[in-house]
């Protein structure tokens, strides 16, 4: 097999006394799409939170692209990058959030463009170039100029994803992107994220939209209690849980649906 | 009635031109301390969200001082405390060091308030783009906070501007102590205290209608 784009090694992490993630071994190979799912606080979301060091993890390793990522090796000891090194990796991945986070003093188009000219440098021109072609591919173009507020939640997600999607990022993180939707509006995100997994993108995608996963992710990996107790293919996963734990946890969320 | 004002014609000539350049120190008074109010609060604020306890120490005793003590004590303690230590301040310098200290703390509250409303996904939204945290602060936090604080800072502007006539009793050439002087050589103190205060209301009614409208567009923004 091919070198995976994404490595977790033995990840943990703590919130004071409580562990949450009690060693975590994940592999993402390049264009795979994998779906975390689990139950509320087992851990899914600091998962994905640790792969770019928004959470720093207790003990472990993230490689991307066979790069130590958010560490440094010297010798056999492994110490924590400068804010600037690391810095310059997270750019390399893009992440939506549950709760879109646009920046409300910036307009749609300089919310997508504005890293890429304070981060990367870039010219102005050419990054509103790029930000509209992203925006075109959420189909918010014909929004560019106005300012988050006035977006529906939908719209401001979708322009969420374009600004990740300038990063033109090896890997996309997706933590819940649904979840703070109105109902009506959740069918909008879901198309777009499948859009963009119909183009070969690895992403990570933390979710609670089972029927979704099964469709979308090439792999479902079911988290319980910090660890992560079965994974697969997606429908193997959904259609044929062997974990009762994972059973009963489909059972539930089919309820809910 | 018409008596009483008759007496601002027959003086008008002799009150008006040291008038208006007290008028003017007491605006550069003003404005010098705003900004240095402004850069110490700003300052401040940050170091009272520092991960250095000894840093957030120092800011908190900070913003407890200047709370619980008067800002005529700082005025004071600068002009005639300092020199027995050999630090010597102009009446004018003074007044705008003792202000601007005066006046930070609260500024520097009103820049944490700001800080803190903004949402915590705002600046993890900056850093997963690749912004480092100084870039954060600069290109999103500051920004956001300025646009949640202005109102009350503008309002902080008018405060500092009443709080300049102190500087009267630390001889700073300013609209208070022209007044004073005055009034105690030509016996008209009703006449010269009213008309400086008609000339404080005046400077401070612009900046308080620029402090409604800036308000009322924030909040129309915000509600959008």
């Amino acid at each position: 097999m091919a070198e995976p784009l994404l490595k977790v090694e033995n990840l943990h992490k703590s919130f004071g006394s409580l562990e949450v993630l009690k060693g975590i071994d994940l592999e993402l190979a390049k264009g795979e799409k994998i779906a975390l799912i689990g139950p509320s606080g087992c851990g899914k979301s600091t998962c994905l939170r640790c792969v770019n060091f928004l959470e720093i993890p207790n003990q472990g390793h993230i490689y991307l692209d066979g790069e130590l990522f958010g560490q440094k090796k010297v010798g056999d000891q492994y110490s924590q990058m400068s804010e600037k090194e690391l810095a310059r990796q997270r750019a390399t991945i893009g992440m939506v959030f549950q709760g879109f986070y646009l920046w409300p003093h910036l307009n749609v188009r300089d919310n997508v463009a504005i890293a890429q000219i304070k981060v990367n440098g870039m010219a102005k021109s050419e990054a509103n170039d790029l930000a509209m072609d992203m925006l075109k591919k959420v189909h918010m173009d014909h929004k560019s100029e106005e300012f988050p507020e006035r977006l529906s939640g939908g719209q401001q997600q979708r322009v969420a994803i374009a600004r990740a999607l300038a990063q033109r990022p090896k890997l996309l993180l997706f933590d819940e992107p649904t979840s703070a939707l109105d109902p009506e509006l959740v069918g909008e995100v879901l198309n777009t994220i499948h859009e963009l997994a119909d183009e070969g993108r690895a992403m990570m995608l933390v979710t609670h939209e089972i029927a979704f996963a099964r469709e979308v992710a090439d792999r479902v990996v079911f988290m319980d209690g910090g660890g992560i107790a079965e994974q697969g293919p997606a429908k193997d996963i959904i259609d044929n849980p062997q974990n009762p734990r994972l059973q009963s946890f489909l059972g539930q969320m089919l309820e809910r649906n | 009635m018409i008596e009483f004002l008759s007496v601002y014609g027959e003086n008008w000539s002799t009150w008006q031109p040291p008038m208006v350049s007290a008028i003017w120190v007491t605006l550069a008074l003003t404005f010098c301390a705003y900004i240095l109010a402004l850069a110490i609060g700003l300052l401040v604020a940050l170091g009272r969200m520092s991960n250095s306890a000894m840093l957030r120490a120092i800011c908190k005793g900070y913003v407890e001082f200047t709370r619980g003590v008067p800002t005529l004590v700082i005025l004071f303690l600068i002009y005639f405390g300092l020199p027995g230590f050999g630090i010597v301040f102009d009446a004018f310098w003074a007044g705008v060091i003792g202000l601007g200290i005066g006046m930070g703390g609260y500024i520097a509250e009103v820049f944490r308030s700001g800080l803190q409303a903004i949402h915590f996904g705002q600046r993890e939204a900056a850093l997963a783009v690749g912004m480092t945290p100084f870039q954060s602060f600069r290109y999103i936090m500051l920004p956001l906070a300025i646009r949640i604080v202005l109102p009350p800072m503008l309002n902080m502007l008018i405060l500092i501007l009443k709080d300049s006539s102190l500087c009267a009793l630390i001889t700073a050439p300013e609209l208070m102590l022209f007044a004073k002087d005055l009034a105690s050589t030509t016996f008209l103190p009703m006449h010269l205290y009213l008309l400086v205060g008609v000339v404080y209301l005046a400077l401070s009614l612009p900046m308080s209608l620029v402090a409604r409208r800036v308000e009322a567009r924030m909040q129309a923004g915000m509600s959008r």
